[in-house]
């Protein structure tokens, strides 16, 4: 490997001949068979630092690392991370991500692990390396000489007063690329001989196939429908002929009704039988204390069924003969879907190669891992490399969703108001072991896991203010309707809506301030340092009390306040909110966000801040306007105009504050600035209009039932 | 199989389709080469497929290569390059207006040509211009930015 212009983007451009150019141990590429890592002779252990690590003749480096970048900045971090502890520039780190045949398993890109797993591992193999690096004489570099060396634990990191590119706001290298269109996603990727396929989704979820009239799309030029049990595909030379064969291909599918029906869902989930309970929480005694409490009090709330909503369909191209199969994905976690894909197709797991490339963000595990099983079936089926595109209603109706929750709360004040006893109690989808069953794999008949998990649902039901009494139970229900799976934040958007929206209450039962009501509860200086900063930012106002806020044009404006410690263990997050709410239509509009922010070491803070403002954006959609619609067979909520999300005209003003504190541990910050938004928005639409919404989405509907109903 | 002649990006091109309804983007993104434009949603719902035909932004997904023919196409390719990115180019880059980067291409035609129509927009004329383009990561705020910076506001 003599290269300096090795690059990422050179890589995944080259496709199929990804390797060309690329040698290890002094084998070329030419030597080495698609799909077969072992060959590859490039160490990928998680112990080793010539797994992570590579040395060119120009003294630059690569890193290698399982954790890809979803749109969230990762990339330049880990380079900035490694480049600090190699002392050297940023522009000589180049970087390869999620390729399972060059990048260590570093786990999935989730629950905001990318820098935290991810980095920390980069850090700690480029902190191993420094001296042995810095002693590498030019001929050392020629010849791509190895590290050989174990990744030590304990390697000594830079003082952080030393640093000169963390947390320096280092400018993103693809987004000039994705300004002028030369991004290359893995919806752009193609190799000789490529096909098209697209795959035809029942019109009832798990419905059989019965028939399939092939003679309907004989005028489409070049094109064959795939069959596999209920499994069906179309393979075609064009693209707009697979998607015309998927389109008019007459089938008849079984009848059924399999599920609920989204209407009135909370109240089968209520009554839905349960798995186990888990008591997650269990702090003093809450009845007793509930039964001396001066004044309790109780509520419900509901958070929906939602999308990922990913902007590009998901897609994939799988290259599945001869033996050995490649497929090239933006999965969150490519070594586990290699994994999953070599169990399921019964290939060798040294045959198979995931290649990671970006797609539309994905916020978790979307249509990805299912789109890639598709074109697997389908190049295995036709022997040609296949890519498979969903189309809109595929995505939106298909993908795994962030599962519905309910959350009832009580809560009992001492004569104070401080919080004398809180019980929280959840209904959440049961885990189950194993990987999530794929669509096609169960239509096509073919055997695989069928896990069952939406990432850590149950955190941050409990209040992070003061309270001696806390008992948090969770009900894992056995059926839920949709496929659930991880959507950025799982369970703890809906919990801190709830605890916050809850404690706004409770604030106001006591007569106290909702900012002022947090802060009496908090003894971490963190924490009330976000508050302040939050406060200060916004111009909050104190209001020990209520008072009905004056009609103005028909338009009542409001102020709210939450504050959340991401998993009680992480990010410090306080926001702000402006409201503006219509009082005869429901109408919300948001007109100013402020939100302070502490994780930590800060690794880039312009990457940070876009992060933070995209989440409050991205949750205030999901607060106002998603809901996965569904009827007793299937998802209706199939396009942007059933399932819409914000638009422009709705963007508020966004002020962010981040605090750095280089000399304590990182904490990711894909997802934490997510959860105060719906608390802060309820909070403000209860003092705007003196209505409480306990239900999201806050649509125009129930804002003005709410107003109605008081 | 029936030709269609077109400019794009400047030069006479042709493109060969089997079918006169199929949709300018494949023959964009399959046949030409012009990646730029995305498959979003193939409904004229999202944007990401914007491309201007003579000078206006439209919906490359719902523009069928025969209404396209004889017409003068611009895809993103065109504006600028990383290297020397044209204006609005320039302004998203400048304020990091991406994430995921998947709707970019039609924010940015879609500002180009707004800013062509109204060169000095106010920022709620530019929320009411970009209403019809889709952005799921919530980038919104630096997208408002670069299109304002764009347009030579102070921002």
């Amino acid at each position: 490997m003599t290269t300096s212009t090795f690059s990422r983007r050179d890589l995944l451009k080259s496709g199929a001949a990804v390797l060309v150019g690329f040698t290890f141990a002094g084998r070329s590429a030419a030597q080495m068979a698609v799909g077969a890592d072992a060959a590859l002779g490039k160490p990928t252990g998680i112990n080793d630092v010539d797994s992570f690590l590579a040395v060119h003749a120009d003294g630059s480096v690569t890193v290698y690392t399982g954790k890809v970048d979803l749109g969230t900045g990762l990339r330049i971090a880990i380079r900035q991370m490694a480049a600090e502890e190699l002392e050297l520039p940023v522009e000589r780190v180049n970087l390869v991500e999620g390729d399972t045949a060059l990048t260590p398993d570093q786990g999935s890109t989730g629950g905001s692990t990318g820098l935290t797993q991810g980095g920390v591992q980069v850090r700690r193999a480029a902190a191993t390396a420094r001296e042995a690096f810095r002693n590498m004489t030019p001929a050392d570099l020629a010849s791509g000489k190895h590290f050989n060396m174990k990744v030590d634990p304990n390697a000594p990191l830079k003082d952080p007063k030393t640093y000169k590119v963390v947390s320096q706001p280092v400018l993103r290298p693809e987004v000039p690329l994705k300004a002028t269109g030369r991004h290359v996603y893995v919806q752009d990727f193609t190799m000789a001989g490529m096909l098209h396929g697209r795959v035809i989704h029942p019109p009832v979820i798990g419905a059989k196939l019965m028939s399939v009239d092939e003679s309907s799309i004989r005028s489409i030029p070049d094109v064959r429908a795939v069959r596999i049990e209920s499994f069906l595909g179309v393979v075609a030379k064009d693209e707009w002929a697979a998607i015309r064969a998927a389109r008019e291909l007459k089938v008849t599918w079984s009848e059924g009704q399999t599920l609920p029906g989204s209407t009135g869902l909370g109240g089968y989930v209520r009554n839905a039988a349960v798995d186990r309970d888990e008591t997650v929480i269990n702090r003093g005694n809450t009845a007793s204390a509930m039964t001396g409490a001066a004044k309790t009090f109780a509520a419900s709330y509901y958070w929906p069924n939602q999308s990922h909503a990913s902007l590009g369909p998901s897609c994939a191209v799988a290259d599945m003969r001869d033996g050995g199969l490649t497929v090239w994905s933006s999965a969150q976690a490519p070594h586990n879907l290699r994994a999953n894909m070599a169990k399921v197709f019964a290939v060798p797991l040294a045959k198979v190669r995931v290649v990671y490339m970006d797609g539309a963000g994905c916020y978790g595990g979307n249509g990805n891992d299912d789109v890639a099983a598709d074109a697997v079936l389908l190049s295995r089926a036709v022997n040609a490399p296949v890519r498979v595109q969903w189309m809109r209603q595929d995505e939106l109706g298909w993908d795994p969703k962030g599962p519905q929750q309910l959350i009832d709360l009580r809560a009992g004040l001492d004569a104070q108001g401080n919080i004398a006893a809180w019980e929280a109690e959840m209904w959440v989808p049961m885990n189950k072991p194993g990987t999530r069953p794929l669509l096609s794999i169960d239509a096509a008949g073919m055997a695989q896991d069928h896990g069952q998990g939406a990432g850590l649902m149950t955190q941050n039901a409990d209040p992070p203010y003061a309270a001696g009494n806390v008992r948090v139970v969770a009900h894992h229900i056995k059926d839920t309707p949709l496929r659930p799976s991880n959507l950025r934040a799982p369970g703890k958007i809906a919990n801190v809506f709830a605890v916050e929206a809850f404690t706004d209450e409770l604030a106001l039962a006591a007569g106290v301030d909702p900012v002022e009501y947090r802060l009496r509860g908090l003894k971490d200086p963190r924490a009330i340092e976000v508050i302040r900063r939050t406060a200060d930012m916004f111009g909050w106002k104190p209001r020990p009390a209520s008072a009905p806020r004056p009609v103005q044009g028909g338009v009542q404006i409001g102020y709210g306040f939450a504050y959340a410690r991401y998993k009680q263990a992480e990010n410090y997050v306080a926001m702000a909110m402006e409201v503006a709410v219509e009082r005869t239509t429901g109408k919300v509009s948001v007109r100013r966000v402020a939100c302070a922010h502490d994780c930590g070491l800060i690794v880039n803070p312009n990457a940070l801040r876009n992060q933070v403002e995209g989440l409050i954006v991205q949750t205030l959609s999901r607060t106002l306007h998603e809901e996965v619609k569904f009827d007793r067979a299937r998802v209706t909520s199939v396009d942007w105009v059933t399932y819409p999300i914000l638009r422009f005209p709705d963007a508020p003003a966004i002020e962010v504050a981040l605090i750095n504190r280089p000399e304590l541990p990182l904490y990711g910050a894909g997802e934490a600035a997510a959860v105060t938004v719906p608390g802060a928005l309820a909070n403000a639409i209860f003092d705007a209009a003196g209505a409480r919404v306990r239900t999201a989405p806050f649509t125009p509907e129930r804002v003005k039932t709410a107003i109605v109903g008081d | 199989m029936a030709t269609y002649k077109f400019q794009l990006n400047g030069r006479p091109s042709t493109a060969e389709s089997w079918d006169p309804a199929q949709p300018l983007l494949y023959v964009l993104r399959n046949e030409l080469g012009q990646h730029g434009p995305k498959f979003g949603c193939g409904l004229g719902q999202c944007g990401a497929c914007t491309v201007l035909i003579d000078g206006k932004a439209t919906r490359s997904c719902l523009t069928t290569v025969r209404q396209a023919a004889g017409k003068s196409i611009t895809t993103i390719e065109a504006l600028g390059t990383p290297e020397k990115p044209d204006a609005v180019q320039a302004a998203f880059i400048a304020e990091q207006a991406s994430q995921c980067g998947y709707c970019t291409n039609g924010m940015v035609m879609t500002a180009k040509s707004l800013l062509a129509q109204n060169p000095k927009p106010t920022l709620e004329q530019v929320k009411q211009g970009m209403a019809g383009n889709l952005c799921r990561c919530g980038t919104h705020t630096r997208i408002l930015r670069a299109v304002m910076r764009a347009s030579g506001a102070a921002v």
